[in-house]
């Protein structure tokens, strides 16, 4: 029983109960996202669908079938930007690809790409490594609208300036004025860049293996799970990866705490880039 | 009390340095800031405020626990949250008052994780940031400490904090300080 004053177990048994309404009805699985921040947005979708309440919420979820896609947009993150870390960049430049070089045909997931920044980058980044043509990008994330959105690849132009300074940082050889074109407010990224991508829904929850990779580039996604949904995902790249595959996460994300670790050694600390160990 | 959370933006770095030379060795409760700073660049505020503190000062890392004894500095370019079994959560999620990261969810994940065990405390600065916070800490029936806005550098932040969430306390540094080391005593 729920004391009628304590606010807060009311409101953890109405996200207990979107959560589980959005799984059983929908088969999204948001069980093991970080209670903090899911809570935060539930909270802030209610907001957003002018629901009363999360119950409120919950209701429009199990009855409104049409809305699932904005639910699903307002529960993942679609905050990226071009070259974000420029350091992480520099480093793949320099330690990672020109292992992958040595690949005839490279194989790169792109797990939780969001809107694609961060795609379009590492696009750029191969194009400028000469190893953009034999290398096939598979660029993930769990919301259709986010994925809608990074194929198109249409940003803000306010979204320039800084993104050409990061470009530069990350050690551009060239100018991102090269890979975009601009107009009005708009920059339209250069088709080119996702010549070579397959965009697809993919959910690190509940899906499994579906390619080989030689790099897989997960930043900033692994905070928002729990411990248990972390191994999973870390499992997951362990089987996905080849041998002596490349894994960069975000620069704040902790892989100390999981049993995984043990399947990587570390290659860079600060761009936090691991390499697979050979099995045993 | 189990943990002190506080903010902290314009004028903020030099207000935590001398709060927190005037923090006690045996500290018992865990200290939480949040300061507001730009997204890129090495962490050194952490760096900073060591010198001359008395207890450990480091920067949180997500899924840690929140240390009692130690003082944890939000990293820069990302939310940070306490979750309900007192360890820390980073996000990304979008900024907050064009804050990232913010003062209010720091304070909300920290009075839902800690209830009346939780102290909040607003100091310097431009924005309104930790005034909806300071109230939820109140709400769930922790204490709220309000810098001065006339010692403050900066007096919007605090004297927003004020307006909307009050305070049980309202003062200079020094005082807080002194609050926060008295709180302390088990």
């Amino acid at each position: 029983m729920i004391p009628e004053t304590d606010a807060v177990a009311l409101e953890d048994l109405e996200v207990d109960l979107f959560i589980e309404a959005l799984y059983r009805r929908h088969g999204y699985d948001f069980r093991d996202y970080g209670r903090a921040s899911i809570t935060r947005r539930i909270r802030n979708l209610a907001l957003q669908f002018g629901a009363a309440s999360i119950s409120d919420l919950t209701a429009k979820v199990l009855h409104q079938p049409e809305r699932i896609g904005d639910v699903i947009a307002g529960l993942s993150v679609p905050v990226s930007e071009f070259f974000r870390d420029p350091d992480v960049f520099l480093a793949l430049r320099e330690k990672v690809l020109p292992t992958l070089a040595s690949y005839a045909q490279i194989n790169i997931w792109q797990a939780g790409c969001a809107r694609g920044e961060e795609v379009y980058s590492l696009a750029i980044l191969l194009m400028e490594a000469g190893l953009y043509t034999r290398t096939r990008i598979f660029a993930t994330d769990i919301a259709d609208a986010s994925l809608a959105s990074a194929r198109e690849g249409i940003f803000p132009a306010s979204d320039i300036p800084e993104a050409s300074r990061r470009y530069l940082a990350s050690g551009g050889t060239g100018s991102l004025s090269d890979y975009y074109h601009a107009r009005y407010d708009r920059a339209k990224m250069d088709e080119r860049l996702v010549s070579n991508v397959t965009f697809a829904k993919h959910n690190l929850a509940t899906d499994g293996v579906f390619c080989e990779a030689h790099l897989i580039l997960c930043r900033n996604v692994l905070i928002y799970f729990t411990d248990r949904l972390q191994e999973r995902v870390l499992s997951l790249f362990s089987q996905t990866l080849v041998r002596g595959g490349f894994l960069c996460v975000g620069t704040r994300e902790n892989l100390q705490l999981s049993a995984a670790k043990q399947h990587f050694h570390i290659v860079d600390t600060e761009a936090q880039i691991y390499r697979l160990k050979p099995s045993l | 009390m189990a943990a002190v959370v506080i903010g902290a933006s314009a004028g903020g770095p030099l207000a935590l340095k001398i709060l927190i030379a005037q923090l006690d060795a045996d500290l018992h409760a865990a200290v939480v800031i949040v300061n507001h700073v730009g997204s890129e660049g090495p962490d050194m505020l952490a760096d900073m405020l060591a010198h001359g503190a008395r207890v450990p000062v480091v920067t949180a890392r997500e899924r840690t626990p929140v240390l009692p004894g130690v003082i944890h500095v939000a990293p820069r370019g990302y939310h940070l949250l306490i979750e309900r079994d007192r360890r820390f959560a980073l996000s990304i999620d979008e900024k907050v008052g064009f804050s990232r990261p913010s003062i209010d969810v720091l304070f909300r994940s920290a009075a839902e994780a800690y209830g009346p065990e939780l102290a909040g405390v607003v100091l310097t600065g431009a924005s309104a940031d930790g005034a909806e916070g300071l109230r939820a800490i109140r709400q769930r029936g922790g204490l709220a400490f309000v810098q001065d806005p006339e010692e403050a550098e900066t007096p919007t932040m605090p004297a927003a904090a004020l307006k909307l969430a009050g305070a049980d306390f309202c003062g200079s540094l020094a005082a807080i300080a002194d609050c926060i080391n008295k709180l302390d005593r088990p």
